[in-house]
């Protein structure tokens, strides 16, 4: 402790040089609290997906629908415990801008089957006897102010007219990650106003009595319907998750990219303020070896000036990050409702803040420690 | 008594043996120290004369640890400090030495209270007895009243007497000053004489000092010349 007057005394030397690169440590973990946020937007329905529950689509592609009949047939398969589904209805609220998921679902069995969503029970009571019913996500509540009681005009795409919904709650999930952006509304007003597609839904969902019996079942539901107009696809919910996020895109190594160049960046950035920095004090380094700095300590010491302006500027950076995480999904829905800063995604940020100060703190410190005192004491 | 010829009964403080320094420049090496030989006893104020190149600061740096020599010993108080090892070497010197450069070398950024509290952060003293050495230190250097000032806020003359004060903070067994008064006007230089010739005379304090100022080493009890590579005693105060 008693060394840290010393290694802000050095910061103080060239308050601007070192506020550009407090700023240059900021605007990189900031972008990298981006990053992953978008990350975890794109990954966010891989990363909540239940390992004991499989998807269910039509073999030729996910927009064709299956039969409602498949239902009971599913129900019966040896190992599955439940099955609800699901319709896509791309409606729009006001303006094609406005995109968010809206989904048929099953009003009796989807929240058995997806038990991270938290629904009040007064809301749950409300959406089970309301056949325009529907629930809301928490994110998108907020984004658009709806609330319990308020009735939603959506535009049909897919199924032309205008569509009414009462919001009858307001879901939460029960981990941060799961997507609280969408609007969920009962099958069977759609069933009943839809114009065509009745007697179909547009996936089921599975649940396993037992996630070690995946591929078994797996097999057993696509065999059972092979050669059948409607042949299916079936797969963990992970792995439909993680495909479908791959048809955007690889989104992994795109995030890698921007942020291993950001940070190799900033590594030369920080590296060579700090060896400006070093070389314009050879001789004050010298006297602090003269008077019985070691080699070592001198070292440290250069370290810790990079470490100090790590620090601060990941704070920075990191808290500005996760502030405008905060206000939600900037694209308005196109992310998906997981558009956060996780706090282990915060803390792997401050580290890496560290580690890029360390590396960036490390050639000059090295010069440092190698400094002849005679040979620096001559220069001055 | 300071002797160069290497007869010492074995009292001296610092006694160097056969001392050579050779530096390679280029193709050429010079050959700084040749075989020299010095003891100095506790409490002497020594001055170095010579012409620039002769290697007083060269025989200022060995003596002081912060080069090794090419042959020949260096001890301290009994310590052979040209067997130490660089690390060893280290923490002796901030034991045992006080440097006084020329040029100050002050941290510009440190006030004066931060430049002499510098060689106490490597001691195990707490906060409140480092303060207390400082200030004894800054009181003895007649600069109490400018503790929190920085260096480009005092003059040429207060950035020594503060350089001194770094120096004598820790109690070091000898100083050793290169050119101390180079920089300094006569009357600023005539006042770091007086402070230096205080350290020896009231507390005892060993210095060897290195200078071109003839009227700077007539203020040491003897003045050494140093003519290629070895030692000569140019005179002698009568102390």
């Amino acid at each position: 402790m008693k060394y840290l007057r010393l290694v802000f005394a050095n910061l103080k030397r060239k308050k601007i040089r070192t506020t550009l690169t407090i700023g240059s440590f900021a605007v990189a973990l900031f972008l990298f609290g981006l990053l992953i946020a978008i990350r975890t937007a794109f990954n966010g329905g891989a990363d909540v997906a239940g390992v004991d529950r499989l998807d269910v689509i039509n073999k030729t592609s996910l927009i064709m629908p299956l039969p409602y009949s498949y239902r009971e047939r599913l129900a019966n398969v040896a190992g599955v415990s439940g099955v609800t589904f699901a319709t896509w209805f791309g409606g729009i609220y006001q303006d094609e801008r406005n995109f968010f998921p809206q989904m048929a679902v099953d009003k009796d069995t989807w929240f058995q089957v997806y038990s991270e969503y938290k629904v009040p029970d007064a809301a749950r009571k409300a959406f089970l006897a309301d056949r325009q019913g529907c629930l809301i996500g928490r994110a998108l509540a907020k984004r658009y102010g709806f609330k319990a009681g308020e009735r939603i005009p959506l535009k049909g795409t897919i199924w032309p007219g205008a569509w009414e919904f009462n919001i009858d709650g307001i879901y939460d999930g029960a981990r941060p990650e799961v997507d609280t952006n969408q609007m969920l509304f009962r099958y069977d007003y759609l069933e009943e106003k839809r114009q065509f597609g009745k007697g179909t839904v547009g996936w089921y969902v599975v649940k396993l009595a037992n996630p070690d019996d995946a591929v078994k079942v797996t097999k057993t539901i696509d065999d059972d319907f092979a050669n059948s107009p409607y042949e299916t696809l079936t797969q963990t919910e992970q792995a439909f998750a993680a495909s479908f996020v791959k048809q955007m895109g690889n989104i992994e190594f795109l995030v890698l990219t921007i942020g291993s160049v950001v940070f190799f960046t900033l590594l030369l950035v920080a590296g060579n303020t700090m060896a400006i920095a070093v070389r314009e004090r050879t001789g004050e380094l010298a006297v602090l070896k003269t008077v019985g700095f070691t080699d070592v300590g001198v070292l440290g010491l250069v370290i810790a000036e990079t470490l100090v302006i790590a620090v601060q500027g990941g704070v920075i950076g990191l808290a500005l990050a996760k502030l405008y995480t905060m206000g939600g999904d900037p694209t308005r829905g196109m992310l998906g409702g997981s558009f956060y800063l996780p706090v282990r995604s915060l803390l792997a940020g401050f580290g890496l803040a560290l580690v890029v100060g360390a590396a960036a703190g490390l050639l000059p410190a090295v010069s440092a420690m190698r400094l002849k005192v005679v040979d620096a004491l001559r220069r001055v | 008594m300071v002797k160069v010829d290497g007869t010492s009964n074995g009292s001296s403080l610092i006694r160097v043996r056969n001392l050579d320094k050779r530096y390679q420049r280029g193709s050429e090496e010079l050959h700084v120290l040749q075989g020299l030989n010095l003891d100095v006893e506790k409490g002497e104020f020594v001055a170095f004369m010579g012409p620039s190149g002769s290697g007083k600061t060269t025989l200022l740096n060995l003596l002081g640890g912060l080069d090794v020599p090419t042959a020949g010993s260096i001890s301290v108080a009994g310590d052979e400090i040209t067997a130490m090892s660089a690390s060893k070497l280290t923490a002796w010197r901030a034991r045992h030495v006080g440097f006084i450069f020329q040029m100050y070398n002050l941290i510009p950024v440190l006030t004066a209270f931060g430049n002499v509290e510098l060689p106490l952060l490597l001691t195990k003293l707490g906060k409140a007895e480092r303060r207390t050495h400082v200030e004894t230190a800054m009181a003895l250097v007649g600069l109490a009243d400018r503790m929190s000032h920085f260096p480009r806020q005092l003059s040429g003359g207060q950035e020594q007497r503060v350089a001194i004060a770094r120096a004598i903070v820790t109690d070091p067994t000898f100083l050793l000053c290169d050119e101390p008064t180079g920089d300094l006007d006569r009357k600023s230089a005539d006042e770091v004489l007086d402070l230096i010739a205080r350290l020896v005379k009231e507390f005892g304090k060993t210095v060897l000092m290195v200078t071109h100022d003839p009227r700077a080493a007539e203020r040491a009890h003897v003045t050494l010349h140093l003519d290629k590579g070895v030692l000569v005693e140019a005179a002698r105060a009568a102390v």
